[in-house]
């Protein structure tokens, strides 16, 4: 059992060290600084095998589909899921951009690429609620594409 | 004379009070004048609004009128024995509107009069208006109505009111408040107030009630709510988005998107026995379900063709149609009340702006030009569109006359302001 937790902790070490070095800290404050605008659950369950995984993916402009940078992560979320009764909340997200009720539609459509992302990898679909705030939530509140490419996100909330 | 008016110049007015204050940015090319005389009060009443500059900001609010300044009028006439029409024309005054106001038993008596200058007449007979010491300002929207109305031959707006949303931050929280106000943002009253997101508010043909969606369990919800009695409930409480609610002209049905199938569908809910009925069924995404005037159709956005384009179904037998060709986004469209015009959210490879589509024609004219306008809603006469668009790194609400040739900015003095729902005309 023991065993079998490090290993783990080990692969989402490793997944960890792939995701591109900008997991460094949790910036939850002050998002328009020109943070990179992640965080990390702060669930503090944390055991000796899991680290702190990035909870934040982004996407592409008008876009629900995942891009290939997010994978790494989902994958170790999935790993982390399986298997287990943990519940967790997609919450998808647009940026200001266009009208904002259709932007909620955007939201959900990429909560729901998540969740199936998640599924196909084995994740019980009963242990996932996808929500959609549209743009009603942002992390940063400029209006220009460095804070548009932040906001357009699905954050997962263990 | 003059020191009488002194005593008439003395006013509080509510738009100290109001959050929305409003900026004339551009105006019709050829507005009609019009001079309106302070109005005349006896024995030194003193009243708590200046029902003549709100006349005259009521006028000036559609574009259409150039109100003449009080220092550059020759007299204040009260009677129609003072009026000179001589003196009107040498400031090319076009209309002349002169009034008194006088209190009896607490009750105000406002009584005017309307002249035609170049045609040297008067175009409506000598009508007296009455409410108590707080309807004055309504009074004073009544009396533009009616000039406007004279004049124009369109109704006028004055006594219609706004729902919108206010959005701000209480320490790290956000505070979101559904706000009531008259047309031009006076005397503001909340709703409804929340940590959660409020949008989407939507008036019912009587102007009794609003439909709007909540976050306030955590997911999105649909709530309608009577105005006069704060009274409220849910309507809604379905898996995935509850969202874009809009009521049938007859107010009887209400439709709106739902994703409980699996994606966004636009649905129709009979309000008395609760009973939905599915209108579209795509796997993209049809959202943002709004009514022909006639009842007959609803028009929506579907990304069915690749981008957001506004199609139309037929109530009755489900028949999807398409609408909008120009531009690669069109979004949340809205009919005007003649029916011959359907607004968007619009852009054709630059920015996010208010366009209207001659349904007649298939011609497509831009209305606004700032970037990431939305949200608009059309005033009940068809003469102007109010609208959410940003300005200073801020949310703010704009108005335009459907010609374009007016706009209008009303800023917030609090937070974001958004999503305008205009009233019906009250009965």
């Amino acid at each position: 059992m023991i065993t079998q937790a490090l290993k783990h902790g080990l692969t989402f070490a490793v997944i960890m060290g792939f995701l591109v070095g900008c997991s460094s800290s949790s910036t939850k404050e002050d998002p328009n600084a020109g943070s990179t605008g992640t965080y990390s659950s702060s669930d503090s369950s944390s055991t000796a095998s899991e680290v702190q995984l990035e909870t934040v993916v982004y996407f592409d402009f008008d876009q629900s589909t995942l891009k290939p940078e997010s994978r790494a992560l989902l994958l170790a979320h999935a790993d982390r899921l399986k298997g287990t009764n943990t519940r967790v909340r997609l919450e998808g997200h647009a940026d200001e951009r266009g009208s904002r009720e259709y932007n909620m539609a955007l939201g959900e459509r990429r909560a729901n690429a998540v969740r199936d992302f998640l599924v196909v990898q084995g994740v019980s679909a009963s242990n996932l609620e996808t929500i959609s705030y549209g743009e009603e939530r942002p992390i940063a509140t400029g209006s220009n594409e460095a804070s548009w490419s932040l906001n357009r996100r699905v954050e997962i909330k263990y | 004379m003059r020191a009488f008016l002194l005593l008439v110049l003395l006013f509080m007015g509510s738009v100290a009070q109001a959050q929305l204050t409003i900026q004339i940015s551009r105006g019709a090319d050829n507005p009609t004048r019009i001079a309106v005389s302070p109005m005349g009060t006896q024995g030194g009443l003193r009243l708590t609004e200046d029902i003549s500059q709100i006349i005259s900001d009521d006028l000036e609010f559609t574009g259409q009128f150039a109100a003449i300044p009080r220092r550059d009028m020759l007299s204040f006439p009260q009677t129609d024995a003072e009026v000179h029409f001589r003196d009107w024309n040498a400031i090319k005054a076009e209309y002349l509107l002169i009034g008194t106001v006088e209190q009896r038993n607490g009750i105000y008596y406002v009584s005017y009069q309307l002249f035609d200058v170049v045609g040297q007449r008067k175009p409506l007979p000598r009508i007296t208006e009455q409410g108590g010491e707080h309807e004055l300002r309504d009074i004073a929207h009544r009396i533009a109505n009616r000039v406007y109305e004279n004049i124009t031959g369109i109704p006028g707006i004055f006594t219609t009111k706004i729902i919108y949303v206010e959005a701000s931050k209480r320490g790290t929280r956000d505070h979101y408040r559904l706000m009531l106000a008259d047309f031009d943002g006076a005397r503001p009253v909340m709703l409804r107030e929340s940590s959660e997101p409020l949008l989407s508010p939507v008036w019912s043909p009587d102007g009794r009630r609003v439909a709007y969606v909540s976050f306030e369990t955590t997911r999105p919800a649909i709530y309608i709510q009577e105005l006069a009695t704060g009274r409220r409930e849910q309507i809604t409480n379905f898996r995935g988005l509850n969202g874009a609610p809009a009521w049938s002209p007859d107010g009887r049905k209400l439709a709106m998107t739902l994703s409980k199938d699996g994606n966004p569908e636009i649905y129709v809910m009979d309000l008395v026995t609760r009973q939905l009925t599915r209108m579209t069924n795509h796997f993209m995404i049809d959202h943002e379900p709004s009514w022909s005037m006639d009842g007959n159709s609803i028009f929506f956005t579907s990304d069915r063709g690749g981008r957001p384009q506004i199609y139309k179904v037929n109530v009755a037998t489900l028949q999807v149609e398409r609408v909008t060709f120009d531009g690669e986004y069109n979004a949340r469209g809205r009919v005007s009340p003649d029916g011959n015009s359907l607004v968007t959210v619009h852009r054709n490879g630059g920015n996010y702006m208010i366009a209207v589509l001659d349904l007649k024609t298939g011609r497509t004219r831009p209305l606004t030009e700032a970037d990431l306008d939305e949200s608009p809603s059309i005033a009940p006469n068809g003469a102007m569109l109010m609208y959410a668009t940003r300005s200073g790194g801020k949310g703010i609400l704009g108005a335009v006359s459907l010609d374009a040739r007016t706009r209008v900015s009303l800023p917030s003095k609090l937070g974001d302001v958004r999503e305008p729902a205009w009233s019906p005309f009250f009965k």
